[in-house]
């Protein structure tokens, strides 16, 4: 969402006397353009998850373990969507009331102020609660990579549902929904704090909370078919744009130019890990070439709205280099398991892209300058929405994490994680 | 009779097939296997991980043969599965006691 669109959403709300001021009014008729691409895109968002992100983790685990990994993409979509519509939207995008700067309140829960014809802006509310549903979705999703091959499959559903609501709902709320990070003025085109940041920083406190897997460091844990992976990697590169040009909520030239950076920057990033590693481990990697790529699109994310093609060409430079070293030279000094870089790739990644938004933006493009155009305040305002988004994530991810772990344990018994999840927690193994 | 076993790069698999057919030996039964000699594995990296794979693919062929045939059946495998390279494999010689055709029930030399 840019801020014109949170602010036209915001509005409808909040009825602010400010905001119906903007000029964006005209966009309470029904725009067939806009809403036929934001269908599209809602479509694609949902292929990032399944099969995309399913297939790119569920490549990287050993055989053992690869049902269990997809299975863990496949049920928080179908979890997330129930609970998305019994109160995740209204968490997220409700009217909060006095408390509307830090949550939208339970007043539209199970989408009861959705109609047929309710708008929001010029696209069915119906249109726009999936669109942000959809990334509800692969925000959790993406947190599994951080504990792959160890978790509870009972446990993990218990713990995305209440991080949904508890965690994602607000924090989206809080830079898209009318809350108080939107306000700062804090840059996020399609959700470099609310989904990346966020989710890599869970991802990061739930590899601390559980612990390393067995054997790690010492047995062969190398990924069991990277052809899952590239494929899964690709359908996430294709999905983007409808994340991305989608998060314009329109089918205008703000949409082009965020395709068009996207492509640029995830371009540029491949290249980037790819000849770093080729550097210092002597091959350019497949796996190098794939992780380069949706570091590019994890770092263009929050800035596809608001820089030019050359500001997406140096920032995902940029990234490619930045999160090989999160997934290599990070994890390892830190010792963490973050089995599928999580933190590594979406983590750094996200706060390597927000920090930079607020370096690239251009007026022309977005209506806010960056640091290169002399507005150096606005890498500060990024930061500060980084690190409202670290603080609250990791402290309410800790704790909903060790409340689960008291109640109902959260990793899986040692025999069963050797034995392999596909068959201890859901009975079926591979046969090919 | 002799029982060979002989566990080749997986590439000469072919060379071997028609050398052994060349001599008129026809059936023969082959398996993709793991496995090391003198040849270490290698090693991988995962970003940043360092695997050592110390298993390699290798093609194992098991042949049985009558006894004037063994030499120019071990000749032909060992000519056609050389690269001059490490990790071309071993070939192992066993004695067979008994063979017998399942369809015909004919037994030794005629069951081949």
């Amino acid at each position: 969402m840019s801020l014109k669109n949170w602010k036209t959403y915001a509005g409808a709300f909040a009825a602010s006397c400010l905001l119906l001021a903007e000029p964006a009014l005209a966009a309470d008729k029904l725009d067939t353009g806009n809403t036929a691409w934001m269908l599209t895109s809602t479509a694609l968002v949902l292929m990032m998850t399944i099969p995309g992100l399913a297939l790119f983790y569920g490549g990287m685990v050993r055989r053992k373990n690869v049902l269990a990994t997809m299975a863990q993409s496949f049920a928080i979509t179908a979890l997330i969507t129930v609970l998305w519509m019994i109160a995740g939207y209204s968490i997220a995008f409700g009217d909060g009331g006095a408390g509307q700067s830090f949550w939208g309140g339970l007043s539209n829960a199970f989408l009861v102020n959705m109609g047929k014809d309710t708008l929001n802006g010029s696209i069915p509310d119906s249109v726009f609660m999936t669109f942000q549903m959809t990334f509800a979705i692969i925000t959790p999703a993406l947190i599994t990579g951080a504990f792959a091959e160890r978790m509870k499959f009972s446990s993990m559903l218990v713990f995305m549902g209440l991080w949904v609501l508890i965690v994602y709902a607000p924090i989206c709320h809080w830079v898209w929904g009318g809350g108080f990070l939107g306000g700062l003025g804090v840059l996020d085109f399609a959700g470099g704090t609310v989904v990346h940041i966020n989710a890599g920083v869970a991802g990061l406190v739930a590899a601390l909370v559980l612990g390393k897997r067995v054997g790690f460091g010492k047995e062969n844990m190398a990924p069991h078919n990277l052809v899952l992976s590239v494929i899964g990697a690709s359908l996430l590169w294709v999905g983007w744009f409808g994340f991305n040009a989608g998060s314009a909520v329109a089918a205008d030239n703000s949409a082009g130019m965020a395709m068009a950076v996207t492509q640029i920057a995830t371009a540029a990033a491949a290249l980037s890990w790819m000849f770093a590693e080729w550097m210092v481990h002597r091959k350019p990697s497949v796996l190098g070439m794939i992780s380069g790529a949706v570091a590019g699109l994890v770092a263009i994310t929050p800035a596809s709205g608001f820089v030019d093609p050359t500001g997406a060409l140096i920032l995902g430079l940029i990234a490619g280099v930045v999160c090989f070293w999160g997934a290599t030279g990070l994890k390892n000094a830190l010792g963490y398991d973050d089995s599928l870089d999580a933190f590594g790739v979406h983590g750094v990644g996200g706060i390597v892209g927000a920090l930079l938004t607020g370096v690239f933006a251009r007026k022309a493009i977005g209506g806010t300058a960056g640091l290169i155009e002399g507005n150096a305040m606005q890498v500060w305002v990024q930061f500060e929405g980084i690190i409202a988004t670290i603080v609250y994530c990791a402290i309410v991810t800790f704790i909903l994490l060790k409340v689960i772990d008291m109640i109902m344990g959260l990793r899986v018994s040692e025999a069963d994680e050797i034995e392999g999840l596909d068959f201890t927690l859901h009975g079926e193994t591979i046969h090919d | 009779m002799k029982y060979i076993i002989a566990v080749i790069k997986p590439h000469r698999l072919e060379h071997v097939r028609e050398a052994l057919a060349a001599l008129g030996i026809e059936g023969m039964t082959v398996s993709e296997v793991k496995g090391h000699g003198r040849q270490k594995g290698h090693t991988e990296v995962y970003r940043g991980a360092e695997y050592v794979v110390n298993f390699l693919p290798k093609v194992k062929i098991e042949v049985a043969v009558t006894e004037d045939m063994m030499d120019k059946a071990l000749e032909a495998i060992q000519q056609a599965a050389k690269t001059g390279q490490i990790g071309d494999g071993k070939i192992f010689v066993l004695p067979i006691e008994k063979t017998i055709r399942v369809r015909t029930g004919e037994t030794d030399a005629d069951a081949l």
